[in-house]
């Protein structure tokens, strides 16, 4: 926990913007888009977004133990509670607002990948990646490797790991 | 096409995947401020001084909050009111409430909670179950530290059978580990009211609590649901709700608050740590003839729902078999651990894992094959419940659901060169040289609904306006689909008509809590009744204006169909909207005679699992292979949120066997992260393979029976035997470590 007294409004989409007070900000590409982020030295990248209004990322941790909070940061894929805002200027941020795959949507949808759902922006994040990224056909164990970082405490995965093999395997046969 | 049986698309499930679905922690007011918890961080202390004058002259601090400042009752709780909204003089577990700050910022809150300055006076730390039943020890509440004995005989002699095994077995201290932390937000009302926008199983006996502390009607509490992040019975208790109302009020302007994951783990009642002692008694041919269980129950400081949690733990002490003598009790004792509470299951999961892995004991004793022992002991239709003589009835398919279980396909052997197949994963730790492979079965029971004579109802309202049909109702859509089920279940009754769900209000008319598994059952059979009844009126005032008689009218999905001509809703409709409110009525429960004897129960849900798992009995290593399961459904409303409860259900059944533990020393909690608190990852998780039996249950509408927990009833007993298995260990305690298997411990 922070005892930094200076430690700023990160919380909130109140309209009271960071610069309102005066505060650092970084200049971060967001899904496209440059957007000013309010950065004190222990804002992290999670809680910036979330302050700018982008509450589609969720965090249930913030510790780096829950994938909730997953963001793809100039490529990678990050958990965006364990970085720092400040080191984000210039850099480009995808978050689940940038749009999720219809196909991996759909196939969420349809095997029950969820229940409460706040995993899910997460786990869509880690899911995207696994599959833009891989070369071969994935494979069930690298599916289950590639969302091991994330949690989910209602469906059992089991749902999320078939969608993302189904999906998988339809844009390999260019369905 | 009727909507009820299939697997539709669940209403919330696009705003899920795409992130727009509005959270309780995404909720925002203008002009709102931030509140932040002052914890105990002793397990039992007297409160000397709360300095607060420190905070003064902090401009971003707003005001602090502590229990002087509570207009109204000083206590509250979900069933009785013994928990201090703020620690009144002594604070009695770690991560007690002593104060609330409010501030202009959330990090200033924190920050100023860190810094207000509370002295403690250390009292002795009552943090032994067994010993909170010495006289000698404190007391720790008025009237002694049992909060519920429940003891339940029936029959004779429960000793001097041919054979017989006595074993003790514990079970821990389990959190729900929602990933949605606490949050919500208040708003002060211009009537002097507050309206919270909250996430909680149970909108109504959150509006009564805070409607008592804070001295106000309950018409001026007003609670509109927002998003849950998972729930699995720890939003049924009062966490943040009373903090942020009076904050609220005090100040006049909005004010919010989200716990962090260390603090959720503190502040919401978890599943009761038990120490289960069992005597069962058989004839040689494995014919049980008596069950004698001692189960003690560690509620932690408060009562929460330790009572009825007490009542199912001795309901289902003895499982789901015939057995002539019975001697159970349960008790649940105060200590100063955290605070235990409902969790899936309440209670029938501890008592699951000690009588079925005594069944097991006793199959080993006689020579007798595991489920060859359960199948000569299940309850057949007409037999009388075991514990409490009730009847049966017909809906308890058990001979099936074992036979459905055991036909599922049995894995195939770990592929010795896949790394994720093996023990240890990834790790590589384990040669396949090393692994051995165990099976184990269980079975499981509970009831749904409320028991021991509580009424059991839920109020809905269907209203058909020119723009469709929507229901109201206060049920919480914590996850599992209820949402889906109201909606299908209404269509049903509107000739397939397309429904919406409003929000959920505590104006909606009391639904109870999203718990006992039975949101579907009982909002379910409201919505039946009240859609029913909109689709009468809805014909009536079609014969009535166009002249024909009702059964020319017919309700079709998109419009109303009268003598072959389709009118739209909006013609139909008009200015006039049809409104239907309805109430259902389970049938009624009775409270038990002296030796809990009676019909307590509405009806039961049964289930069997079986498990295999890989062990690496050198390093201690455990890879849940796969969960097989058949569980007695009633009927499937929505066959794909029923997997979905089931997978689910298994995940949080195999974390109890084999990894969640919340430590707590000296009443201390040790381990308050995802980092020493471990939940099962996709690594974790094993395969399922699911067979749903479909009874319908006379007393649910349209025959459903809820389906929530049985999922985590027999998975944890199941699991463990497998080990048992594989490494020959007696295993007696969840969740089975390392140590455990390989003898160190
Ligand atoms: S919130 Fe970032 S990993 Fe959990
Ligand atoms: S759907 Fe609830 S945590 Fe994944």
């Amino acid at each position: 926990m922070s005892t930094d007294r200076s430690t700023g409004p990160t919380s909130g989409s109140n309209g009271r913007s960071s610069t309102d007070l005066g505060e650092p900000t970084v200049r971060v590409h967001v899904n496209g888009m440059t957007r000013e982020l309010g950065a004190t030295s222990t804002t992290s990248l999670l809680r910036a977004l979330r302050s700018a209004g982008l509450t589609g990322t969720t965090g249930a941790c913030e510790q780096g133990e829950c994938g909730s909070c997953s963001v793809v940061l100039d490529g990678a894929l990050v958990c965006s509670c364990l970085v720092a805002a400040f080191t984000c200027d210039g850099r480009s941020v995808t978050t689940i607002e940038h749009g999720v795959a219809a196909d991996l949507g759909d196939a969420l949808e349809r095997h029950g990948a969820v229940q409460c759902g706040f995993c899910t922006p997460g786990m869509v994040m880690a899911a995207t990646t696994l599959l833009d990224r891989c070369d071969g056909a994935l494979t069930r164990g690298a599916v289950t490797e590639g969302l091991a970082g994330n949690l989910c405490r209602c469906t059992g995965y089991r749902g999320i790991i078939e969608a993302v093999l189904e999906v998988d395997g339809l844009r390999r046969n260019g369905a | 096409m009727r909507r009820v049986g299939t697997s539709v698309r669940r209403p919330d499930v696009a705003a899920k995947i795409d992130g727009s679905f509005v959270f309780s922690n995404d909720v925002t007011a203008d002009d709102e401020l931030y509140g932040a918890t002052v914890r105990s961080p002793h397990a039992h202390a007297r409160i000397i001084d709360l300095e607060t004058s420190g905070l003064a002259a902090d401009p971003e601090v707003v005001c602090v909050l502590s229990i002087e400042d509570v207009p109204g009752a000083r206590l509250v709780g979900h069933i009785v009111a013994d928990q201090p909204v703020f620690a009144d003089g002594v604070a009695r577990y770690h991560g007690e409430p002593v104060a609330f700050v409010v501030a202009t910022t959330q990090e200033a809150a924190w920050a100023a909670a860190d810094r207000l300055v509370v002295s403690y006076g250390p009292l002795p730390v009552l943090h032994d179950p067994e010993r909170a039943l010495d006289p000698a020890s404190p007391r720790l509440r008025a009237g002694g530290n049992v909060v519920r004995r429940a003891h339940l005989r029936r029959g004779g002699d429960v000793s001097g059978a041919p054979v017989e095994v006595e074993a003790t077995f514990h079970t821990a201290r389990q959190d729900q580990a929602f990933l949605g932390v606490e949050s919500a937000l208040a708003l002060p009302d211009a009537d002097g009211g507050v309206t919270l926008r909250l996430a909680t199983q149970d909108l109504h006996t959150d509006q009564h609590q805070i409607a008592a502390a804070l001295d106000l009607p309950l018409d001026k509490v007003r609670l509109e649901m927002a998003g849950i992040g998972g729930a699995f019975g720890g939003r049924e208790d009062i966490t943040l709700q009373i903090h942020l109302a009076l904050a609220a009020t005090v100040t006049g302007r909005p004010v919010r608050t989200t716990y962090r994951r260390a603090e959720s783990f503190l502040a919401h009642p978890k599943r009761h740590p038990a120490r289960l002692h069992y005597r069962l008694g058989a004839e040689l041919d494995g014919t049980l003839r008596y069950v004698y269980a001692r189960i003690l129950l560690d509620g932690g400081a408060y009562a929460s729902t330790s009572m009825p949690v007490a009542g199912s733990a001795a309901y289902f002490a003895a499982g789901p078999y015939r057995v002539p003598a019975v001697d159970v009790e349960a008790t649940s004792v105060c200590t100063n651990n955290p605070v235990s509470g409902a969790m899936r299951g309440f209670g029938a999961v501890q008592a699951c894992f000690g009588m079925e892995s005594a069944m097991d004991l006793l199959a080993a004793e006689l020579g007798i094959d595991p489920v060859e022992l359960r199948r000569r002991n299940v309850l057949a239709p007409g037999d009388a419940f075991p514990t409490s003589g009730q009847p049966v009835g017909d809906a308890a398919p058990l001979a099936e659901l074992i036979d459905r279980c055991v036909e599922l396909p049995l894995p195939q052997r770990a592929d010795p060169d896949d790394p994720y197949a093996l023990p240890g994963g990834t790790g590589n730790t384990s040669t396949a040289a090393n692994v051995r492979r165990g099976v184990g079965f269980a079975l499981g029971v509970k009831n749904h609904l409320y028991a021991e004579g509580m009424q059991e109802e839920a109020t809905a309202t269907v209203v058909v306006d020119a723009t469709g049909v929507e229901v109201r109702s206060a049920a919480s859509e914590v996850g599992q689909g209820v949402v889906s089920a109201l909606a299908q279940i209404a269509s049903d009754e509107l000739g397939g008509q397309e429904v919406r769900v409003a929000g959920a209000h505590s104006d909606h008319g009391y639904a109870g809590s999203s718990s006992a598994s039975r949101a579907t059952f009982v909002s379910g059979g409201a919505v039946r009744d009240a859609a029913g009844e909109a689709a009468r009126l809805l014909r009536a005032r079609v014969a009535q204006r166009w002249s024909v008689p009702e059964a020319e009218v017919e309700l079709r999905p998109t419009g109303v169909l009268v003598r072959g001509e389709l009118l739209p809703l909006a013609i139909v409709i008009g200015e006039e909207p049809i409104a239907a409110t309805a109430t259902f009525l389970a049938p009624s429960t009775e409270r038990g005679d002296e030796h809990g004897q009676g019909s307590v129960h509405v009806s039961w849900m049964f289930v069997a699992h079986r498990a295999v798992v890989d062990v690496d009995a050198q390093l201690g290593l455990v890879k849940v292979v796969q969960v097989a399961t058949a569980q007695d459904v009633g009927i499937a409303v929505n066959p794909r949120a029923v997997r979905g409860q089931l997978d689910g259900g298994i995940a949080q059944g195999l974390g109890l066997a084999v990894m969640e533990h919340l430590q707590s020393v000296e009443g201390v909690v040790a381990n308050a992260t995802f980092t020493d608190y471990l939940v099962p990852t996709t690594a974790d998780m094993a395969a399922t393979e699911v067979a749903l039996v479909e009874r319908p249950d006379p007393a649910g509408p349209f025959g459903l029976k809820g389906v929530g927990e049985p999922p985590v009833l027999s998975s944890t007993p199941a699991i463990v035997a497998a080990i048992r298995a594989a490494t020959g260990r007696a295993l007696t305690r969840v969740p089975v470590r390392p140590e455990d298997i390989v003898g160190t411990s």
